[in-house]
């Protein structure tokens, strides 16, 4: 049965939708149609900007001496009540005087428990921070409720196991919830969410259709989970006094709306990577609507933006101390996908795309949301030269390809976590960490024996012979050894997967996506930067074998130079493209949980460092426990040739082959951009043009002294909102671990001499 | 003229200037070495780097060359001075490396820059360099001491799109002190850049005490706005991140306990540029 366009939808709508362009959207579900016939593309400079108004500023000082507090213990609070989107009562900041209301539980920082993802995890949480396990909760989630950890573990392989333990797969999603999700969160703004659940009615209704398989089974009841949380979050509205049930009227209704419904989602998961979408020129049609009939001013516009902010700034979750290891600096990835170009050739660049990079200015910098400016050269220059003044004031911002992900997914596509594209509302991904290719390239040396504890982990097959490293003969072990690891990989993200969405649903954030979405299984390599440069070694020096007394190859030593990754030589370059495209090749052969595509990042997070840990020495030269490099960076201090040399062989690594994205972090002194601030603002934004006007694909921008960060290592207290991009995320610098500090340090910095 | 018998495939490996490099030429003979000079088809070259804002404008390929007849007190590359201990490096191999970067030169509005070093103690070798560039349609920039001026003749000058014309100081026994040798080829290569009009940039290092005298700096600003194709100058802090150099290579550095200029030095420094209508910074 389907339900016909008629005129009550026009008489419900109200005044929501007056002075707005009809299309297809009034028919459909359809934010993007809405999006290109309504708003209004901004060619100018930032000078209309307004700074906070003593009331934001009152409400973020009352914050931040919060953060202060919660930094001491590293939670502030907690909540046993285990999360729901209605579970806990509304909660304030300073509810006289909020903009936008909404809090996860009843108090700001408090975090609150999700046992879906795995009651272990929440103990452990609970205990390492000081806090007994309510005895109810324990009862609940140990006799009665079986959790996605407990699912998984039953399911997992010996192999995955193996690997695990050896640390040549780690990260995975099997203890904490997968994130990479992002609602559609402007549907509920447009629509209102009556209009939602009747379409989750039909979707639900025309399966009727079909003859139950399994996986129809599995869509129906996904479908009902849906429409019930839908409901759930007009019940969660309604107890903070809005309904939410017809469309927004007013820009603060339109931001309410929205932000509600992203609220929902972090109150039903607690998934690595919880995204906002593509926001900002959605909600720029609403504060031009607003502004253009005199209910808003600049100034209240710029209010409600920076209220909005702030509540995602304070999104929290409660994680392991191995968590923190992984992901370090208490990361949510409230991602925000900024500007692009449009299919039609007009910049989607809008005023409201300035005021969320004002909110740095207003509020201060910070790593939430995570910023992201969608680059083409071809946008507006007034918009491309404000984010790189951005960039370079705070280091708070990433850029990625336009024209690449446009191109991939469409002019409505959104980044989650850090690099990884979809089409909003018609696009999800399992997320899965990533895979440790330097050490899967020493099992291959090695046999298949791990290179620490000397087990066998891999299949066993032959070890190198002889002194010397043979490059064929490692080539093609490596090869095999890729085969292997691949398999396992991808047994594992089967596991997972299959096991969230059974145990840990996230039921609002799907009920915001068209039935059936395009799903991506996203795999990740770390040690890409090491591998080429071990090949190269191999290749052009000579690498001869140190074997320890069971014949276990556990050192190297290499004679005479080899080309290095970072310095624009194909010699090696072509080695890092060669290993990225040969594992998704050995990736993609195997099938998928409810067929998802294959796709790999080239990105690690802080987990760069926990891998080094875990990997021992590899003919490149770098020595046991040293950290890999960050995403696709060459290794510390290896590029040496300069940035343009840097990024030109970052850029040589096909898309395709990654297309869940391909991470460089860029860091510089601000001389290194130009002696005069005009100077370094031209300099950066042509740096940005050149890059995405080729192949590059993403970049983490850090302008800073290396100094600076060695004094905020001896007085964190002086650098309070330091915020600095590490692999595709933004972190408070003071928050990571002094080996993580030590690390970005150490990094290659363009502009500045080595050792200084 | 001795002919070049072999030119070595060097590979100009990862290096950054900062890095010391000495003897890189050590096992090439002599006669090598000055055949390479005479015909300009293989120069030494100390490294190059890529995505330099600070050496012309926008970003750019740098190369620098070894081998300086000048003996500056506050060089901060002393293992330049050595032509041999650079790498040789044919013209070939230089046009390889910039095409690659040709593209990036292009829409980052910069270009190639050849500092040293002196580069016009291997003037044929750079202007090689300088025409495969312009070739490509890669913009050019030398950094110069001008002290061999005149071995570049007028309408190569015409070839280089824009000089970094490095002055030191105004006062001809000051500039003996402090360089070891005259101002006067100099001064005569600046008034020719001026007549021919092609567009400059002064570098000005400042030291305190050595190149800070207010009287001096003024002669030099009048002496550069007279020339009327000086479009920018920058006044470079002194900066001790050359003294390693010195102790490894065993030079006695004059400079060692010196101290980079203040900030409102500086200002100062380019206050005087100023006056008398350059822009400096």
């Amino acid at each position: 049965m389907t339900v016909s366009v008629s005129q009550d939808r026009k008489t419900d709508t109200g005044a929501a939708w007056d002075g707005f362009q009809s299309g297809l959207w009034q028919k459909e579900i359809n934010v993007r149609d809405f999006i290109q016939q309504n708003y209004e593309s901004y060619d100018g400079d930032g000078s209309f900007l307004k700074p906070a108004t003593a009331r934001t500023t009152q409400i973020w000082t009352k914050l931040t001496a919060m953060f202060v507090e919660e930094r001491k213990t590293g939670v502030l609070d907690v909540s046993q009540i285990p999360s729901s989107i209605t579970a806990h009562a509304p909660g304030y900041i300073d509810r006289e005087n909020e903009v936008i209301v909404g809090l996860q539980t009843e108090a700001p920082l408090k975090r609150a428990i999700m046992p879906n993802g795995g009651f272990r995890l929440v103990v452990n949480a609970l205990k390492a921070f000081g806090y007994e396990p309510d005895p109810n909760v324990v009862e609940t989630f140990t006799k009665y409720r079986k959790t996605h950890n407990d699912a998984v573990f039953d399911a997992y392989t010996a192999d995955v196991r193996r690997c695990r333990s050896s640390h040549v797969l780690t990260g995975l999603p099997d203890a904490y919830g997968r994130g990479r999700i992002i609602g559609d969160y402007r549907r509920v703004a447009l629509y209102g969410v009556d209009r939602l659940i009747q379409r989750k009615k039909e979707e639900k209704n025309d399966l009727d259709l079909l003859p139950s398989s399994d996986d129809v089974i599995r869509d129906r009841e996904e479908l009902a989970e849906q429409t019930r949380a839908l409901g759930e979050l007009k019940k969660m509205a309604a107890a903070y006094g809005f309904d939410i049930s017809k469309p927004a009227r007013t820009a603060r209704e339109a931001v309410q709306w929205l932000y509600f419904g992203y609220l929902a989602g972090v109150k039903e998961q607690n998934g690595a990577a919880m995204s906002l979408g593509r926001t900002s020129t959605f909600l720029d049609i609403y504060f031009a609507r607003d502004l253009a009939n005199g209910t808003l001013t600049e100034e209240t516009a710029q209010e409600i933006v920076d209220d909005f902010v702030i509540k995602l700034r304070i999104v929290r979750f409660l994680r392991t101390p191995e968590y923190d290891e992984l992901f370090a600096g208490d990361p949510t990835w409230v991602t925000e996908s900024i500007g692009g170009m449009g299919d039609d050739g007009r910049s989607l660049v809008t005023k409201t795309s300035f005021r969320f990079l004002q909110t740095l200015y207003n509020l201060g910098p910070a790593p939430e949301p995570n910023l992201t400016i969608w680059y083409s050269p071809n946008l507006p220059d007034g918009f491309r030269r404000f984010a790189a003044q951005v960039a370079i004031d705070t280091s708070a911002l990433q850029f990625e390809s336009d024209e690449t992900m446009r191109r991939a997914w469409g002019d409505d596509g959104a980044v989650a976590c850090c690099v990884s594209p979809m089409l909003l509302g018609k696009q999800m991904q399992f997320f899965g960490a990533r895979a440790n290719l330097a050490k899967c390239l020493l099992y291959a040396i090695n046999g298949g024996r791990d290179e620490i504890s000397g087990d066998q982990v891999g299949p066993a097959s032959p070890a190198v012979q002889g002194e010397l490293l043979d490059f064929d003969d490692v080539l093609e072990k490596f090869d095999r050894m890729m085969g292997w690891l691949a398999g396992v990989y991808v047994n594992a993200m089967n596991i997972i997967h299959y096991m969230h969405d059974k145990y840990a649903y996230e039921r609002i954030e799907m009920a915001l996506h068209d039935y059936a979405p395009l799903r991506t299984m996203a795999f990740g390599m770390a040690g890409m930067s090491v591998v080429a440069d071990s090949l190269s070694a191999i290749k052009y020096a000579k690498v001869r074998v140190v074997r320890d007394a069971t014949g276990l190859v556990t050192d190297y030593q290499t004679e005479g130079t080899f080309p290095m990754f970072g310095n624009n030589d194909n010699r090696v370059d072509q080695l890092a493209t060669w290993v990225v495209t040969t594992f998704m090749n050995k990736l993609r052969k195997h099938p998928t949980y409810r067929n998802a595509v294959h796709t790999q990042s080239i990105l690690t997070i802080t987990s760069n460092v926990v891998y080094g840990k875990a990997t021992g020495n590899t003919p490149d030269g770098r020595r046991r426990g040293e950290p890999f490099a960050p995403g696709a960076n060459p290794m510390h201090g290896r590029d040496s040739h300069g940035i343009h040399a840097a990024a030109a062989s970052v850029a040589k690594i096909p898309y395709r082959d990654a297309a869940d994205g391909i991470s460089l972090t860029a860091s510089m002194v601000p001389q290194g951009l130009g002696r005069v601030a005009e100077d370094r603002v031209t300099n950066l934004t042509a740096i940005l043009d050149t890059y995405f006007g080729s192949t590059g694909y993403h970049m983490n921008v850090n302008v800073l002294n290396r100094d600076t960060l060695l004094d905020a290592v001896e007085h964190p207290e002086k650098y309070p909102s330091l915020t600095i991009r590490v692999s595709g995320y933004a972190v408070n610098f003071v928050r990571l671990t002094r080996e993580q500090q030590m690390d970005v340090i150490n990094r290659t910095f363009h502009g500045a001499p080595a050792n200084a | 003229m001795p002919e070049l018998q072999v030119i070595p495939a060097t590979q100009l490996e990862a290096s950054s200037p900062y890095e010391l490099r000495v003897d890189g030429a050590r096992d090439l003979p002599e006669p090598d070495v000055r055949a390479a000079v005479a015909s300009g088809d293989m120069g030494f070259l100390h490294s190059f780097t890529t995505g330099s804002a600070v050496d012309g404008p926008g970003i750019r390929v740098v190369a620098w060359t070894s081998g300086c007849m000048w003996r500056c007190r506050y060089c901060h590359n002393p293992d330049t001075w050595k032509m041999t201990n650079g790498l040789p490096v044919s013209v070939t191999q230089a046009a390889t490396q910039l095409r690659k970067y040709r593209r990036g030169l292009k829409s980052m509005a910069g270009g190639l820059t050849i500092s040293g070093g002196e580069p016009l103690m291997q003037h044929r070798f750079v202007l090689k360099v300088f025409a495969a560039a312009r070739e490509m349609g890669v913009h050019t920039a030398l950094d110069t001491n001008g002290y061999y001026g005149e071995r570049v003749t007028d309408s190569e000058l015409q070839g280089i799109d824009l000089v970094l014309l490095d002055l030191k100081t105004w006062d001809r026994d000051r500039h003996m002190h402090l360089v070891g040798m005259d101002n006067a080829p100099t001064h005569a290569f600046a008034r020719r850049l001026g007549e021919l009009k092609r567009p400059v940039w002064v570098r000005y290092v400042l030291v305190p005490w050595l190149t800070d005298d207010p009287d001096d700096l003024a002669r030099t600003a009048e002496f550069a706005a007279g020339l009327g194709v000086v479009e920018r100058v920058d006044v470079l802090p002194f900066h001790q991140m050359g003294r390693s150099k010195w102790h490894r290579l065993g030079i006695e550095y004059t400079l060692d306990n010196a101290q980079p200029p203040t900030v409102e030095a500086v200002e100062r420094a380019c206050d005087i540029f100023r006056r008398v209508g350059l822009k400096a910074f």
